[in-house]
């Protein structure tokens, strides 16, 4: 899936690298399935490669996941629909 | 429960850093420390303190690397002395794959029910009309259980209008379907290793995350740094456990170190063919029905539990063994390393002295993280030795049986298969297998698998089941793809010679 142009789209980046996986992204795909309807049409959800954030430890720890601009570190469900909310009512 | 949690997260970190550590040569040297880094001073304590996190954290080391707990005879022996010891052993230790850290046990309250705040103390008061130990009285207008008299029988629960009375369960002791984990006098729980089916249950449903797996990990990681030859087994269900797609993980074990890799599936298919055939004896020979002997939680919950159904067993032998044997033989003087999502297949290997290690799914992920090696960024291998689809199927509950009857249907005439399904072995289904003698069934072969879901649900897994069962889906469809266009491609190719010709 390619970003939309459209700005109200908000673009979400989930990092498939092996140790964000096997930290816990592997469980946030399907985030559109488990987040409210009306939002759910308004976000894109893309796996990535390695985006090598988790080399050295300065952004926080696996898994990583981008929400347009912002990073989430150490990211769980809840923390990223927060995220995809809050830009929402921007 | 979610098995992305907390306690998961701590056993993946600790895994990466114990092999991250092991594979610099740098383990002895920094366990020590591991417990003061990942629980450091100034943070929030998720128990009572941060040092009794810090034991949790040593003892959780010890598993990893791979001693049990009730082996410690000394509280003061220091993790750089197990670490030694774990380094300069040839074989692991035998003994049961599990293991319980006391430590860790949170001692739960027996469980029981109990009526929380949200009773209205009604007129009806159905609760205390049914109960039929008469342990429910009214107290200060709210029911009260009386704790002496009450037998978890559960009705008042069920008739209680307002949902006012809660099972407050002890959740390893819910989730064994055997009744293999039960307390001490400390109220500790302690695992029967003579009656555990070594399902994993426990392990994952452990909120406290007490019962831990004893890894192997560490000896893998000192066979590939002795340069021995090691030979991976891959289970079929591991491709739907890690990113990047099968022949990229083909590269990265390479990458890791290993001299060759086998598909467990081949190994399947070696199973349909003798299943198949000893089914068809079997109901040749008038025997009513046949079960799969591929899962060993049910073979051996069989053996222990439903002693009756054991004639019934297909004897032969598992994906798993069928590899190893064919890997050995290739082989010789390697050492072989099955890779898959299940603890009961630990128990398989070291009993079957096929397979020298057994590491899960998690450890290798641990593995290629502290190596570096990114599995989405491998080029994909070739594989040679394609299995078949059914075997590559194997995984997901239903296909064993499906993939049986297919082979029987194509190669023998008169026979007609019906495969029935026990997906699960939770305590409903282990009294379904003790009455399946008793009752006439519909099916003639019957496939049970001791995850719900099949082995894309095991007790160690890293992607859900739903997403782990389309990922294998849409490999097998996308080789079956390539493989009718290779045929196409042959079959215009030969209609071109005969063209020519």
């Amino acid at each position: 899936m390619k970003p939309s142009k459209d700005a109200k789209n908000i673009h979400v980046v989930i990092c498939s690298g092996t140790t964000c996986f096997l930290m816990g992204a592997s469980e946030l795909f399907g985030i559109e399935k488990t987040i409210e309807g009306s939002l759910a049409s308004r976000i894109t959800v893309e796996g990535s490669p390695c985006m090598n954030l988790c080399k050295g430890g300065s952004y926080g720890k696996a898994p990583f996941v981008r929400v347009n601009d912002t990073l989430i570190s150490t990211a769980t469900l809840p923390k990223v629909i927060e995220e995809i909310r809050r830009q929402a009512s921007l | 429960m979610l098995y992305n949690n907390t306690a998961t997260h701590i056993r993946r970190e600790l895994l990466v850093k114990v092999a991250s550590l092991a594979l610099k040569g740098l383990l002895k040297e920094r366990i020590d420390r591991v417990p003061l880094e990942m629980i450091p001073k100034g943070q929030p304590s998720i128990r009572c303190c941060i040092h009794h996190d810090r034991a949790v954290i040593k003892y959780r080391l010890l598993a990893i690397l791979g001693f049990a707990m009730e082996k410690e005879t000394d509280e003061l022996r220091p993790l750089s002395s197990y670490a030694e010891e774990a380094l300069n052993r040839s074989r692991v230790d035998e003994g049961p794959v599990l293991t319980v850290i006391d430590e860790a046990c949170s001692a739960c309250v027996q469980s029981h029910y109990f009526v929380t705040n949200a009773c209205r103390g009604c007129v009806a008061r159905p609760c205390v009309w049914n109960c039929p130990k008469k342990a429910i009285q009214m107290i200060n207008g709210q029911a009260r259980i009386d704790g002496s008299l009450c037998v978890n029988c559960g009705l008042c629960q069920k008739v209680c209008p307002y949902h006012a009375i809660v099972k407050v369960p002890v959740p390893c002791e819910e989730a064994c379907p055997v009744g293999a984990i039960s307390k001490d006098s400390q109220g500790k729980e302690h695992i029967d290793f003579s009656i555990c089916i070594y399902c994993g249950k426990c392990m994952n449903e452990c909120p406290f995350g007490a019962i831990v797996e004893r890894s192997q990990m560490l000896d893998v990681i000192q066979t590939l740094l002795s340069g021995k030859t090691l030979v991976a087994l891959v289970a079929p269900a591991i491709v739907g456990q890690l990113p990047g797609d099968y022949p990229q993980l083909v590269t990265a074990l390479r990458a890791l170190g290993f001299h060759k890799v086998y598909e467990v599936a081949q190994g399947a298919d070696e199973t349909i063919e003798h299943e198949a055939k000893e089914l068809v004896e079997r109901l040749q020979g008038g025997e009513p029905f046949m079960t799969t002997s591929c899962c060993p939680a049910y073979t051996r919950c069989v053996e222990i539990h439903v002693p009756e159904l054991k004639p019934h067993i297909s004897a032969t032998k598992s994906p798993m063994l069928y590899t190893a044997e064919k890997a050995r033989d290739e082989n010789p003087g390697t050492l072989v390393v099955f890779i898959g999502p299940c603890v009961a297949k630990k128990e398989e290997a070291i009993q079957s002295g096929k397979v020298d290690f057994v590491l899960n799914t998690e450890e290798l992920g641990a593995l290629l993280v502290a190596k570096e090696i990114d599995v989405p960024h491998c080029e994909p291998s070739t594989i040679l030795n394609t299995p078949s689809d059914g075997a590559r199927s194997f995984p997901i509950a239903g296909k064993v049986s499906q993939a049986v009857a297919q082979k029987v249907k194509e190669t023998v005439e008169g026979i007609q298969v019906r495969p029935i399904v026990v997906d699960g072995i939770d305590r409903q289904n282990l009294k379904l297998l003790r009455q399946v003698i008793k009752t006439k069934s519909e099916g003639n072969l019957m496939e049970v698998m001791a995850c719900q879901g099949g082995c894309v649900a095991g007790p160690v897994t890293i992607s859900k089941p739903m997403a782990a069962a389309k990922k294998i889906e849409d490999w097998i469809q996308k080789n079956t793809t390539q493989k009718s266009k290779t045929q196409e491609m042959v079959a215009i190719e030969e209609k071109t010679l005969v063209g020519a010709r």
